[in-house]
């Protein structure tokens, strides 16, 4: 088994606001092991850019309140004063963001901005540092690197400017790649490319990544591991075959239908989930899900646990209904012929 | 969505229409180059049809359709709507035509009026076009609840919305003045999966409901197969294939099209991991010196020296299907044999002469269907 | 790079010209402009005041007087109607002065400006920043002349301390240490209202870029809060107040800290210009609109070349 590097446990996140306290991360746990790739995924107001964040300690704030454990190798990131986050920011804990265009500080080169990274974390001198900064640019495939890396933000394309991303991020050897949608800004040819890059580098530099994003397909291929959180909880958690072949909960069966495929015939209709993401100040009482949940019956104004109750162990679900129930019901869903909203 | 189209005569006509942005240097501004951003494109579109208009980033889909609906001049070539050139009209002549022609933008946060609250956002296009007051209001709360929203929320302001309810309202307030055509400009590229496809399912409704024709611009070929009746396939400006929309995805003919299909991710992890993915290197070339020939040549699988050296025409490979390319896929010998090149649909600088030659060298591997 | 400084050499030169001839007019129009009453006396006859508008060539078309007044005052041969004083003289007489006050005005509110900028900024919604934030609206608000008269009197006619001399300005050259003492109270009153403008405009642009992704971007590299807020976050919002000094900077040079200058008794461009306004004097006035509009055209063409060299996105291709 490999080296557990990263134990979520029972992770909150709650802001104090004007209009109240917004429970965005509200009870979630997962562990991250060397060489996996786990994805997170969920829409706007999940929860899961905070939980990223969280993990480098980005979103501390006076109006921030935190609980539980988030461990990277054993020590609580939460209880981690400055000085310690500074030293596994970057440097054993690396974060790509959404949009590269404004992700980079446009009066600095890339080279520049690559190269700050090493001289702060490993002490290289500017030249040592330029170098290697090169020497990263190739390996995510800039042409040209050499020249390039003199080069400013705004003077690389969309594609080119993640990738440079993805090698600032990667300059230090981190042990751990957090890459929060990273393609989402992107067109689908640069986002195969960039998704391609994400799964040769793991392999490289043996890091493991936790992928967000909000887009099923683009984990399909190189997550090992799928999380699915809805308004700030997981809802299921599963081995990525798992995941697509055995759904157990609405939500992902929703997320599944929507999407509109390539393998098969057209669809007459696409599913769509009704309604929209509840509040994160006045949650509904009970299952999370339930307003929009078409299978949702009485016991679901009890909240359900998180628990494994397939026969396959680690697929845990938060759902009330039975295994059968789930695999009869998901059935019109996942097809898209169910009467949508 | 199922598009018949009434009625011989097309309802908007493209006809070679370029569109250059100049490039200005030195003491007099002289122009030393130009943005070919739509480099002669000719297509026509049936009243109730929708065509969906897809490419990277930079293949000029998004200034076609501006051209399309006169927010630009086209630099040549001619937009024909329901029979009327409009390319050369001035602003007081195009108001009227500002009824029947309509866009949806990208960006639902960026593309509302902050500063108006939402009764106005949508309201204005009919106070420009003279209703009265107290028809406005009325009408406006009509088209909210068209498009899913509650016509309470009149008094709002975007921020109060999630993205993609303000999506709702830019589609409310380009249904106001009942157009016949609507140009949507990646409308659901900004919005999470789910809101997605009730915004796709919305559109589609629409159409039927209203009678309207869409031009459906996208980058992405899954949400696009969706709603289409037919697809045309743009790079660095030029239309390099257009098809029915089925037709497309059972089988691509230019390979830059079966390079988009193969970028599109499939939600099933075994058949994403059979499936052979292409992924194109590098990223599309700049629209200001366009490649020599075949412009997808110098990332194109397939490339040999007559696509570096002569431009392809737009053949005709039966029942709408065309493609420009020297090297098609999924084309038999048969077919190779009589296909005419499209006279009308050609770009001006493509070789006529450039029949194309055989079939593609390796055969193009189709989506794996699921089991 | 060349093609773009010839443009703004061209440009240039035709504002002056616009500028200076709508002075001009404005001031030929001007009714009690007439000078000619003026120079003659109060016991000027008819024909004294006629001849003396045949020898400045008043009767002339206004673009000939115009024409030839340019020459004259390029030539350096310009004097002023009231003083018949060499009015090129004069303004070189009176640079010194305006140049230390300008100098010495400038480094103290830039220094503080952006030091209360940054203060405020990173201390936002505490007591710090509202403290600093009402000063610097008093700062904004108090004319520069009530603000210079009161601190005349309190500081230099001894209600109650008499630390500083009252006004005047000595020439560094005379007395380096006079020179000093007799400028701190005018360059502490141009100050303060510039620091004021300053820090509030630098407080913003802070709180803006320190929203930015590429700010986020820092912080999850592992640099060091100081590190992110000097090298990332300052290094973007200085930019706009480097373009907002440059074109103060040129204002005062050219005179423009007329009440300062005149209610410390400077005797520098500003108030020479003060003066000849008042008497509606037309040579000095077109004499030192020439001046100020050089100085201002002449730091725009720096500012944008500073501006394109702080940000690249700027720089023409």
């Amino acid at each position: 088994m490999a080296e557990r590097l990263i134990e979520v446990k029972d992770l909150k996140v709650q802001f104090a606001t004007e209009d109240g306290l917004v429970k965005a991360v509200d009870s979630v746990s997962f562990e991250l092991a060397r060489g996996q790739v786990l994805g997170i995924v969920g829409e706007s107001g999940s929860g899961k850019s905070v939980t990223a964040m969280t993990l480098l300690g980005l979103t501390r704030d006076t109006n921030t309140r935190f609980e539980g454990e988030v461990l990277y190798k054993g020590r609580d990131v939460l209880k981690m004063n400055e000085g310690e986050l500074q030293d596994v920011r970057g440097n054993e804990m690396s974060m790509i963001f959404q949009d590269p265009m404004t992700s980079l500080n446009p009066v600095y080169t890339i080279g520049a901005q690559i190269s700050e990274a090493i001289q702060i974390h490993e002490r290289a001198d500017k030249h040592v540092a330029k170098q290697r900064s090169v020497e990263l640019l190739k390996q995510v495939g800039i042409p040209n690197a050499e020249s390039r890396v003199d080069n400013y933000p705004h003077e690389f394309s969309g594609g080119m400017r993640q990738r440079a991303m993805i090698a600032m991020a990667l300059a230090c050897n981190p042990d751990v790649l957090i890459a929060d949608e990273p393609t989402t800004a992107l067109d689908v040819t640069i986002q195969a490319q960039i998704i391609e890059l994400i799964d040769r580098l793991k392999d490289e530099f043996n890091s493991a990544v936790i992928l967000i994003t909000h887009d099923l397909g683009v984990v399909a291929d190189v997550a090992d591991e799928i999380v699915v959180m809805y308004a700030g909880r997981v809802v299921e958690r599963a081995d990525t075959r798992k995941l697509f072949y055995d759904p157990q909960h609405p939500y992902t069966w929703g997320l599944l239908g929507s999407i509109p495929r390539l393998d098969g015939p057209k669809q007459e209709r696409l599913h769509s989930i009704k309604g929209t993401p509840p509040s994160l100040i006045n949650a509904p009482a009970g299952c999370k899900f339930r307003p929009r949940c078409p299978h949702a019956f009485d016991k679901c104004m009890e909240e359900p646990r998180l628990e494994n109750r397939v026969e396959e162990p680690g697929h845990l679900d938060r759902c009330w209904l039975t295994v059968d129930q789930k695999r009869s019901l998901r059935v019109p869903t996942l097809a898209g012929t169910e009467e949508a909203a | 969505m199922s598009g018949r189209g009434n009625g011989s005569e097309p309802l908007l006509e493209v006809n070679h229409v370029k569109k250059y942005f100049p490039i200005r240097k030195g003491l007099l501004q002289r122009e030393v180059g130009r943005v070919h951003a739509v480099d002669d494109v000719t297509f026509a579109v049936r009243a109730g049809e929708t065509i969906g208009l897809v490419g990277e980033s930079g293949c000029g889909k998004s200034t076609l359709g501006r051209t399309i609906v006169r927010l630009l001049e086209p630099t040549e070539g001619s937009v024909i709507f329901e029979g009327r050139d409009i390319s050369k009209l001035r602003t007081r002549s195009l108001r009227p035509l500002r009824r029947d022609m309509q866009m949806i933008f990208q960006d639902p946060y960026a593309s509302l009026n902050p500063r108006k609250r939402v009764g106005s956002i949508i309201g204005t296009p009919l106070k420009i076009h003279g209703y009265d007051k107290s028809k406005r209001r009325q009408r406006v709360q009509e088209l909210l609840e068209t498009v899913g929203l509650s016509p309470e929320h009149y008094n709002r302001f975007p921020h109060e919305f999630s993205g993609g309810q303000r999506q709702r309202i830019g589609v409310a307030r380009a249904l106001a003045l009942n157009p016949k055509l609507v140009v949507a400009d990646e409308p659901v590229s900004a919005l999470d999966v789910s809101i997605q496809s009730q915004m796709l399912n919305l559109l589609d409704d629409l159409q039927k409901e209203l009678s309207l024709t869409y031009i459906f611009i996208a980058h992405d070929l899954g949400v696009v197969r969706h709603v289409s009746d037919r697809i045309a396939v743009m790079y660095l400006g030029k239309l390099v294939e257009v098809s029915p929309a089925e037709d497309l995805y059972q089988r691509p003919i230019m390979p830059y099209t079966e390079a988009l299909l193969s970028a599109v991710p499939i939600p099933d992890p075994d058949l994403a991991h059979k499936r052979e993915r292409i992924v194109l290197q590098g990223d599309v070339p700049s629209p200001i010196n366009p490649p020599s020939g075949c412009r997808f040549h110098p990332r194109c699988r397939y490339m040999t020296d007559i696509c570096k050296e002569v431009e392809p025409p737009l053949v005709d490979y039966g029942r709408g299907h065309l493609a420009a390319c020297h090297h098609p896929l999924n084309v038999d010998r048969e077919t190779l044999e009589q296909v005419r090149v499209s006279k009308s649909q050609t770009p001006g600088s493509a070789d006529e002469a450039a029949r194309p030659q055989e079939p593609g060298k390796v055969e193009a591997k189709p989506i794996p269907r699921s089991g | 790079m060349l093609a773009f400084l010839i443009r703004r050499l061209i440009g240039a030169f035709l504002v002056l010209v616009a500028v200076s001839f709508i002075t001009y007019l404005i001031f030929v129009k001007i009714p009690g402009g007439d000078p000619a009453p003026r120079i003659a006396g109060r016991l000027a006859t008819d024909q004294n005041i006629a001849d003396i508008r045949q020898k400045l060539h008043l009767n002339d078309p206004f673009y000939s007087q115009y024409w030839a007044m340019m020459q004259s005052l390029f030539s350096g041969t310009l004097k002023s109607y009231s003083s018949q004083l060499n009015v090129v003289t004069e303004i070189k007489r009176g640079i010194p002065a305006t140049l230390s006050l300008t100098i010495g005005a400038g480094i103290i509110w830039l220094g503080f400006g952006i030091l209360v900028g940054v203060i405020s900024a990173v201390t936002a919604g505490r007591l710090s920043d509202r403290v600093i934030t009402v000063l610097a609206l008093i700062g904004i608000s108090m004319p520069v002349f009530w603000l210079g008269l009161i601190a005349r009197y309190l500081f230099a006619q001894g209600h109650p301390f008499s630390v500083f001399p009252d006004g005047e300005y000595v020439p560094l050259t005379t007395n380096p240490w006079q020179w000093f003492v007799h400028l701190l109270m005018p360059w502490t009153v141009l100050a303060v209202l510039f620091i004021g403008f300053y820090g509030r405009v630098l407080r913003s642009n802070i709180l803006d870029t320190i929203n930015e992704d590429f700010v986020r971007t820092a912080r999850a590299k592992g640099l060091a809060p100081r590190r992110v807020l000097v090298k990332h976050v300052l290094r973007n919002s200085l930019i706009p107040i480097v373009t907002l000094f440059g074109l103060d900077f040129a204002a005062v040079i050219g005179g423009s800290a007329i009440l300062t200058e005149t209610v410390f008794n400077l005797r520098g461009v500003g108030q020479y210009a003060a003066d000849s306004v008042q008497s509606l004097d037309l040579p000095p006035i077109m004499g030192v609109t020439i001046y100020a509009t050089f100085f201002i055209v002449l730091f725009s063409v720096v500012v944008d070349l500073l501006y394109a060299w702080l940000d690249p996105r700027i720089r023409p291709t």
